[in-house]
């Protein structure tokens, strides 16, 4: 009987917290706007393939007689130095960006969960070393090493040389080598969000009745540490999608033919001349969809901290 | 405090250490070999002959052997020869690494001196339109990609407006020193506002908090004037983290400044190290690298013991 009240109990306390965060989430104009702001964005990228078929243009397709073409009818935004429509790789570009982003969030979250948890659990030398470690990666100096890790040759580390060249590998070698780095933060948070629930008597209770450390982890502390997480996670998706756009421009990141916001400006001091507009578009649309992330964020550790002010 | 500094300095040397190795293997990852390079002007040898090559620069050894020898010659001040200068890499470095803090202390400073006093004004009146203006270009500096910052200055202040040079450090044939400083301008705002937006927050937050403490109730109480309030009791506590923050991010400056001295054709660390990891230019890349390494871990090392001196209860733990 109170086995089921119990159960019964839980999700409905949970829910409503949930309904009571965003109820203050709303009263954050700022992140309310972020939001908006983000799910045209969403669409924007999205629109990609319906506009491509409606218009009939291959995006890939590079027709040098053509290369920057005012807007018009058929390129609404002009054409870039290739004579491919410039509106369709920002929408293309725009879905790798964010993907990127997502994914590398992610698996650098669950990297950083997963230290974090072990160190702060655990505590004592495992505690030690875990931060000792994670000290020395924020110590180092970021983008040179993604640089190298960019120029690394697949073909070197025992994979065929079709794929070493494939798009795809160059895809995911930025999604792991950003996750690689990129961990530290949520590491440090989940660290001492666990530090400080792992003495609480239902914890305790837990472990005295015989939980596993992994059982107890999962179900006792994950559930009562995820609202910072959450904040940490979205924040650190802006960072990531900063990181893979620079890398892309540098050349390291995704390579053409396939489109990112970074690599459309790898002839940048050409088109500063050429064609300003094309130098200002993907640019443009990486800031406002980091700043819209970095609100979100902020509008978030708004709703889930009271106690934050501002 | 003597055991304390021992430790963080012996824990640098090990990260610098490590690292060292870490970057040898992933430079060895890198496309080709020295021998490739080579071989691009010699198209009539024969494969014997790049064995033998390969095994006179002693390539066909194993990893960890390589990596010793390398590291003995390090220690003795030998970081080879860099393949693009034509010159020992320790030659091509010295000048890059000066031109590198040159910008790096610059855009520090500036960025110091905008955050300080925007944080104090927002921090006054949190929720006001003052607070609101300058907390949006605090999140628009931290999400702007550096990269297109410099592009946009580059279009409006050198190719529409013309009243600054877009690249180099100095007009050829007229580098006067104001020409040198005018060459500046731009390379320094980009970093520095890349990272003042940062800088703001902490700072503004740090007041926001130290202005509820009890001992700013204790001045008003006494009869203190609004401004001594301000200046004297709270922006000097509200320091003390703030300024470990600062100069724990001394160290994530030489990104940008890679960034930064690309867009501008600055010949510092940031660019010389992007060029070689471009043109294979192994030994200079590696050395590059480490001293990156290196700097970072020394202002981090710096950040470290600025704050236990400032707040003793650290160094005990």
């Amino acid at each position: 009987m109170s086995a089921t009240t119990a159960g019964a109990l839980a999700p409905d306390t949970a829910i409503a917290g949930w309904r009571l965060r965003w109820r203050r989430f709303r009263r954050h104009r700022a992140g309310m706007v972020s939001l908006l702001v983000l799910g045209l964005l969403l669409v924007f990228v999205l629109a990609a393939w319906p506009l491509q078929t409606a218009l009939g243009i291959d995006p890939n397709a590079t027709d040098l007689l053509s290369r920057y073409e005012p807007p018009s009818a058929l390129h609404w935004l002009g054409t870039d130095d290739a004579g491919r429509d410039e509106l369709l790789r920002l929408m293309l570009g725009g879905q790798i960006s964010l993907l990127v982003g997502a994914l590398a969030t992610v698996a650098g979250g669950v990297l950083g969960i997963a230290i974090g948890l072990l160190a702060g659990y655990f505590g004592g030398r495992a505690d030690a070393f875990l931060m000792r470690f994670t000290d020395g990666v924020i110590a180092l100096p970021l983008l040179p090493l993604l640089i190298v890790l960019g120029a690394v040759d697949l073909t070197k580390l025992g994979f065929s040389s079709e794929f070493a060249h494939s798009g795809a590998a160059a895809f995911w070698r930025v999604v792991i080598i950003i996750a690689l780095f990129d961990w530290t933060s949520i590491a440090r948070l989940v660290r001492a969000a666990t530090l400080s629930v792992r003495e609480r008597d239902y914890v305790r209770a837990a472990r005295a009745s015989g939980g596993r450390a992994g059982y107890v982890m999962r179900t006792h502390i994950l559930p009562n540490i995820a609202t910072p997480i959450i904040v940490a996670g979205t924040l650190t998706i802006g960072r990531v999608i900063l990181f893979e756009s620079v890398l892309s421009f540098l050349g390291f990141g995704i390579v053409p033919p396939t489109p990112s916001w970074g690599n459309m400006l790898n002839n940048a001091q050409e088109l500063v001349t050429t064609a300003p507009a094309l130098a200002i578009y993907p640019g443009l649309l990486i800031f406002l969809t980091v700043i819209a992330v970095n609100f979100l964020g902020d509008g978030l550790q708004h709703a889930f901290d009271p106690r934050s002010e501002g | 405090m003597g055991g304390y500094i021992l430790r963080r300095a012996v824990q640098a040397l090990v990260v610098l250490l490590v690292m060292s190795f870490i970057i040898y293997s992933l430079i060895g990852l890198m496309p080709g070999d020295p021998i490739d390079v080579m071989l691009s002007t010699m198209p009539n040898i024969t494969p014997e002959q790049v064995a033998q090559m390969r095994h006179v620069y002693g390539l066909d050894q194993p990893l960890l052997l390589r990596y010793w020898h390398w590291l003995g010659a390090a220690l003795r001040g030998d970081f080879g020869f860099s393949r693009l200068h034509a010159e020992p890499v320790l030659v091509v470095l010295g000048p890059a690494l000066a031109q590198t803090c040159r910008l790096m202390l610059a855009s520090f400073t500036l960025s110091v001196v905008l955050s300080l006093s925007l944080g104090v004004v927002a921090a006054l009146r949190p929720g006001s339109w003052r607070d609101a203006l300058i907390g949006f270009f605090a999140f628009a500096g931290i999400s702007v990609p550096v990269f297109w910052l410099a592009l946009v200055l580059i279009l409006v202040f050198a190719v529409w407006l013309h009243w600054l040079p877009a690249s180099g450090i100095a007009t050829v044939g007229a580098g006067g020193f104001g020409d040198q400083l005018r060459h500046l301008v731009l390379p320094v705002v980009t970093l520095a506002l890349a990272i003042t937006g940062q800088f703001i927050r902490f700072v503004r937050a740090s007041m926001i908090e130290t202005l509820r403490m009890d001992h700013i109730r204790t001045a008003r109480a006494k009869g203190a004037g609004e401004r001594r309030v301000v200046l004297v009791h709270a922006f000097r506590n509200a320091l003390i983290p703030v300024v470990t923050v600062m100069a724990l991010s001394f160290g994530g400056l030489f990104s940008g400044a890679l960034i930064t001295e690309t867009m501008f054709a600055q010949p510092g660390m940031g660019k010389m190290i992007y060029d070689a990891i471009l043109g294979n230019d192994y030994n200079l890349a590696l050395t590059g690298l480490l001293f990156a390494t290196l700097v970072t871990l020394l202002s981090n090392l710096v950040a470290d013991l600025a704050y236990a001196w400032l707040d003793p209860r650290i160094a005990l733990r």
